[in-house]
């Protein structure tokens, strides 16, 4: 067995779900070799990327196409790559990932297995489908397997001492299929999303952007958490959309996962419910989300909130 | 500009779907079908495009069983002109759907594939990026935002860290995310002129592709259910059972 892993970076910071990603490939055994592509910013990603412990090689291509991360210029490299005897390719089914791989399974001719929640086998896996309320194990027997990783079901790997040799791989060169050429991407200096270790999240029940900022951040701020949001919550508007946690948003599994005038909409509860340990706070104590919460805390969430706040920050 | 929407037939997005007891699969029995959510979203992209006379026709097309002419017929009413039903009674998997769907648009000359951006069934979220590999075309998934100008179109992408602009040149894939649009209700007069509207079946087997499975499902089953914890009286009891109980704080 030999993989080859696509990792993601910016700005030289890999990414931080790249240890979940070389998680899964290990589980397949063999060699891993880790790629990492784009414009800038490489060499520095390279030498946090070959300390994880299983990598075998890290392969990286620095070029001008590669800004923007399009999946154009990427996949005929992963694709002349997947050439040299590998058995398998990964990515986390990041937007990046999910964008990504489709482009490379076609282009090789190949099924593509998509948000691997197990490795059964070389050639069998498990994955959601119908919004994780059903499981479906399939195996995918193609000369090379493609596959998405959906980066909570795989505990991360820490990266460690060693040294994996890095080899310059050639570009592919310039596509002229498309262009990024704007980018609105949130500022925040708390946790990130999918990397945090609590969660505090917020839905429809806040009612305004203004109540949303006013409620669930201090809670946020008190415990060092990422904020989080139901699709409820950013199609009206409260939040923007990379704060969505859900089926069509981010798979999240934090150790503390707080939903705050959150119903539980089951396209929300796909999105976090392998979270370790959920508390729920919401006035009407029949909401799904109940059913799946540790803790539930049925009242007037304008109170309790505030009031957890400060029991926290006192405790 | 001429453009293609796909459109698949899934279990609707209300049913709480079961595993066939045998655990082969899914059992979709008796069960109600309705347009992919998603596909539901492209075909108003679509129809607004053309209602703001930048696209000159929308085609829907749908591979399949037969059953699936109710699908595009839900597709005409919602303002599509025509409709194509790639017939087959094989199970279709993203790959051989991109294959059939690139055969289509390569004949029908478009210039803009707005695809949903996954099927709510297996969620694959690959047809979109496969069809762009195929034909060689640009790709803009995940698109909240299409505005088409110059022989080009400029696509707002939702991605991890926020939103993202793209430029494709055109002919290009799309695939539309959920904040893209409001898909309209198709209303009864409309239902009646769709069943006058043109659609057209042809064989997938005359195709030439190979439309083979690739996966194959071993076995389908509920995950184990998150069982349900307790309520607790008051903000005290919740610190305390944080602390001490999930030791989480």
């Amino acid at each position: 067995m030999k993989s080859l892993i696509i990792a993601e970076q910016t700005g030289g910071q890999l990414s931080p779900m790249t240890g979940n990603l070389v998680a899964a490939a290990s589980k397949i055994g063999g060699e891993i070799d880790l790629l990492l592509v784009g414009a800038s910013g490489v060499a520095a990603a390279a030498e946090s990327a070959r300390a994880f412990p299983g990598v075998t090689r890290v392969l990286t291509s620095e070029s001008a196409e590669y800004a923007g991360f399009t999946a154009e210029n990427i996949a005929p490299l992963v694709v002349r790559l997947a050439g040299n005897g590998y058995t398998h390719v990964l990515a986390i089914a990041s937007a990046a990932g999910k964008n990504l791989l489709p482009r490379v399974a076609a282009l090789l001719d190949v099924g593509m297995v998509s948000e691997i929640v197990e490795v059964v086998d070389v050639d069998t896996f498990v994955r959601p489908i119908y919004a994780g309320s059903l499981l479906a194990k399939v195996r995918c027997a193609e000369r090379v397997r493609v596959l998405s990783v959906r980066a909570t079901a795989f505990p991360a790997v820490a990266a460690g001492d060693s040294a994996a040799p890095i080899e310059v791989v050639a570009p592919s060169g310039e596509r002229g299929k498309s262009k990024v050429i704007g980018q609105q991407l949130a500022q925040s200096t708390r946790p990130e999303l999918t990397a945090a270790r609590i969660i505090v999240s917020g839905g429809r029940g806040l009612g305004s952007a203004e109540n949303f900022a006013g409620t669930i951040e201090p809670l946020a701020d008190t415990l060092n958490a990422a904020v989080g949001a139901s699709r409820a919550a950013v199609d009206s508007g409260y939040v923007s959309n990379e704060l969505q946690v859900g089926q069509t948003g981010k798979i999240v599994a934090p150790e503390l996962y707080v939903a705050v005038g959150i119903s539980g909409a089951i396209q929300h509860l796909a999105g976090m419910k392998d979270s370790k340990v959920i508390v729920a706070i919401n006035k009407d104590e029949e909401a799904p989300i109940f059913q799946i919460a540790d803790y539930g805390l049925v009242g007037d969430l304008f109170q309790l909130v505030p009031e957890l706040s400060r029991a926290i920050a006192s405790a | 500009m001429k453009v293609l929407v796909p459109v698949k037939r899934v279990a609707d997005y209300n049913i709480k779907v079961r595993p066939k007891s045998d655990g082969s699969g899914v059992e979709l029995a008796n069960v109600k079908m309705s347009m992919n959510p998603f596909d539901e979203i492209a075909v108003e992209e679509a129809v607004r495009l053309k209602e703001a006379g930048v696209a000159t026709e929308v085609v829907a097309v749908s591979c399949g069983s037969a059953a699936c002419q109710e699908t595009l017929r839900t597709a005409l009413a919602m303002g599509a002109d025509r409709a194509i039903l790639v017939e087959t009674d094989v199970e279709l998997q993203s790959l051989a759907v991109a294959k059939l769907v690139k055969v289509v648009a390569e004949k029908e000359g478009a210039q803009l594939v707005i695809c949903g951006k996954q099927a709510i069934d297996d969620d694959a979220n690959q047809t979109a990026q496969m069809l762009a590999a195929l034909l060689d075309w640009g790709q803009a998934t995940y698109a909240s935002k299409v505005v088409v100008a110059d022989g080009n179109v400029e696509v707002t992408r939702e991605v991890d860290g926020g939103l993202e602009t793209v430029r494709l040149a055109l002919p290009a894939v799309v695939s539309a995310d959920l904040r893209l649009n409001e898909p309209r209700y198709a209303t009864l007069p409309n239902i009646m002129k769709a069943k006058k509207k043109p659609l057209d079946t042809l064989k997938a087997a005359e195709f030439g592709v190979d439309v083979s499975p690739r996966v194959q499902t071993l076995s389908v089953y509920t995950p184990p259910e998150r069982k349900g914890g307790i309520k607790v009286g008051s903000v005290a009891e919740l610190v305390q059972k944080l602390k001490d109980e999930a030791r989480v704080l």
